[in-house]
């Protein structure tokens, strides 16, 4: 294999890798605050990428056709609604169940998520459709031999990179990443030290679920469509690259992303079997890493039962 | 959609009424269309379902007809177990006689024992999968459309006699895209030209630059899919964003309108093969367009709506000649020899297949398919990928 190719190919996985773990960063964030699972994720992701292509027609109706404009106007919106929708979803649904065991909450965003999706399919115009996701960004493409690297690619990647690194700088060196922090840690010290619990686990909801709003976004804008059924699978192997990684650490949720996608592509690519079971094979391997590292890649330090 | 339906329910029933009190004397029979309504290739349906409706609101118009038909629709979502599911519910209703059925293979092909086991005589309009009609020995299964086997032919000695030698095949692992495979492999092998790799990948998925890159790196004359419009729109702009240059060919499976809408000037130069004339060009195709146009549907009837208005008709023909009994209307098709109609005349061979011989090459160009020879790829005014 040249290198072109092979550059090709870890350009492509790089890629996948990036949404994975923006998925999967909303998932340990909600597992490290919470200690829940939330199985709509995934479908808030629809959510996100249906919101951000709405908001995109209603700027073509209103006359702004400068793309850049477009696409800040696309991902603020996209983001903060579902910021708002994941603060919401936590508010009224997660943190009445909190004493609940952790499986009603799994069984109730589950079918939240189902709402979502079914919600999206009935109720958004033609939702039953895929939807062209406009191409907003330069598609400017420099070839190297048989690597062709797009501009657009390269900045969706820079854009998540962007939004993996404020996330961690968020949790790891500002005061309300300590809050949260404190309240992975212990609930009941952090409350008597004074912290807001509600108010923290909100803003985490809040934060993971805009996350997937850019991810979601970041799908339409790479594949240049977007459908219904897009956040499901998303959200099962970003709810598996979390768990691989170790669920409760950032670095597991991207170190599982990445994980994945490089699976998907060896699994397509360098095994003599059609492509068609490259999901197969890695799941496959994934299930073994789980035999082999019941709490993930990377664990949490203060290691707390699954 | 739901608006659309209501107003169809309502317009029908509006009709409905009006014949109802023109002639109460006159039985009710019901008949079912099933095609994908929702979905990836729900235009295909829709399309379907406005030319089936349109041949029984002709009908119904008719003061000569003897009974009134009520069309029942059901959507198959293109998904085998949904089809097996509404195949069921309209096949074990003993008020509904018969039923123009699928677009799909993989769902046709699921919900043939289901016709069987029932009784239910259906015509199939749109799948194209051989084995729908030549795979059993039920006499309830006939097909008014052509299979895949011709369009393959036809595709292999033209794409070979274009100049493209080697291929690089991508289908979806259902027995629509396996289907095509193996014609296309067969016939490509006797024209001279060389499948240089195969990869079969999923009806729904969404990611396919693992796949491209290894054909951009085996560097193909042509990418032939075999598969329907959805991940054809993603195979075609993804194979754009590696920069291949190789020309894309379809099947039948990508003749349709979404294809070109889903990808815009990037869908310019696919070439695509279809079994049947397309519509203009068809002997009753003049009557069916301004007849379809006159009833105001929203949606085109999309490039197998000529076929689900032939397949509604005959099954009315039928039931007008010998009633509206499931038996004799089974008996009753196995005996069509030279029947006329929109897409030429009907005979169904012993499995119920429709001999179809003309295979049309299409172009896309400038936002439509266009027919091969009346192409300005044809005339040499442009070319196609090399």
């Amino acid at each position: 294999m040249d290198a072109g190719l092979l550059a090709q190919f870890v350009a492509n996985g790089l890629m996948l890798g990036m949404m994975y773990a923006l998925v999967a960063v909303g998932f340990t964030l909600f597992f490290g605050v919470l200690d829940v699972i939330k199985f709509s994720h995934g479908d808030v992701l629809t959510v996100g990428a249906f919101t951000g292509y709405s908001t995109y027609l209603g700027l073509k109706l209103l006359g702004a056709a400068d793309p850049w404009l477009q696409v800040a106007a696309v991902l603020v919106v996209a983001c903060s609604a579902m910021a708002l929708l994941g603060a919401l979803i936590a508010r009224y649904l997660v943190m009445p169940l909190k004493s609940a065991p952790a499986l009603n909450i799994l069984l109730a965003t589950l079918m939240l998520g189902t709402v979502l999706r079914e919600s999206v399919r009935l109720f958004y115009p033609d939702g039953a459709n895929p939807k062209r996701f406009p191409r907003l960004l330069p598609t400017d493409a420099v070839a190297l031999g048989d690597f062709n690297l797009r501009l657009d690619s390269v900045l969706l990647f820079l854009g998540g990179l962007a939004v993996i690194v404020a996330i961690h700088v968020l949790v790891n060196r500002s005061k309300l990443g300590l809050a949260i922090r404190a309240v992975a840690q212990d609930e009941e010290t952090a409350r008597t030290m004074g912290i807001n619990f509600t108010l923290v686990v909100l803003f985490t909801f809040a934060l993971g679920s805009a996350a997937a709003a850019f991810a979601g976004v970041m799908n339409g804008l790479y594949y240049n469509e977007i459908n219904f059924g897009m956040g499901l699978w998303l959200g099962v192997i970003g709810f598996s690259a979390a768990i691989v990684g170790g669920l409760g650490n950032i670095y597991g949720a991207i170190l599982g992303g990445f994980l994945f996608a490089a699976l998907q592509t060896v699994g397509a690519v360098a095994l003599p079997f059609a492509s068609a079971y490259k999901d197969v094979f890695a799941f496959a391997v994934v299930i073994a890493i789980m035999a082999w590292r019941p709490t993930g890649l990377i664990a949490e330090k203060t290691s707390e039962r699954v | 959609m739901k608006k659309l339906l209501g107003a169809l329910l309502a317009s029908a029933l509006a009709l409905g009424l009006a014949a109802g009190g023109a002639q109460a004397a006159k039985k009710t029979v019901k008949v079912v269309f099933i095609g994908p309504l929702t979905g990836g290739v729900s235009a295909n349906g829709i399309g379907g379902r406005n030319s089936a409706d349109l041949a029984v609101r002709l009908r119904n118009a008719d003061p000569k007809a003897k009974y009134h038909y009520e069309m029942v629709v059901l959507d198959d979502e293109c998904k085998p177990n949904v089809g097996v599911q509404v195949a069921t519910k309209a096949a074990s209703d003993p008020s509904i006689i018969a039923g123009a059925t699928h677009y799909c293979s993989a769902v046709a092909i699921g919900t043939v024992d289901t016709y069987h086991k029932f009784g239910l005589p259906v015509i199939v309009w749109g799948a194209v999968l051989p084995d729908i009609t030549y795979g059993n020995d039920y006499k309830e299964i006939h097909r008014v459309n052509g299979t895949m086997i011709n369009q393959n032919d036809v595709n292999a000695k033209f794409s070979t006699g274009q100049g493209y030698k080697t291929f690089a095949v991508i289908h979806d692992t259902t027995d629509y895209g396996k289907g095509h495979l193996k014609y296309f492999s067969e016939y490509v092998a006797k024209y001279g030209g060389k499948i240089i790799g195969t990869f079969g990948v999923t009806a729904d998925q969404q990611d396919f630059n693992a796949e491209l890159t290894q054909i951009k790196s085996l560097n193909p004359d042509a990418i032939y899919f075999g598969g329907l419009t959805p991940i054809g729109v993603r195979i075609r702009s993804q194979m754009d964003k590696l920069g291949i240059k190789a020309q894309f060919i379809g099947t039948s499976g990508i003749v349709s309108d979404a294809f070109i809408q889903g990808l815009g000037p990037l869908a310019e130069g696919t070439l695509a093969f279809r079994e049947g004339a397309p519509v203009d060009k068809l002997p009753g195709g003049k009557f069916f367009t301004a007849k379809y146009a006159e009833a105001g549907y929203p949606e085109g009837p999309e490039a197998y709506g000529a076929f689900a208005f032939a397949a509604m008709n005959l099954i009315l023909d039928t039931i007008e000649r010998v009633g509206p009994n499931r038996n004799k209307v089974t008996a009753a098709l196995e005996h069509v020899k030279n029947v006329d109609s929109i897409v030429g005349p009907i005979s169904f061979d012993d499995h119920g297949q429709n001999t179809v011989a003309a295979i049309t090459k299409y172009v896309a160009q400038d936002g439509k398919w266009v027919v091969w020879e009346d192409s300005e790829y044809a005339s040499g005014k442009r070319k196609l990928a090399k």
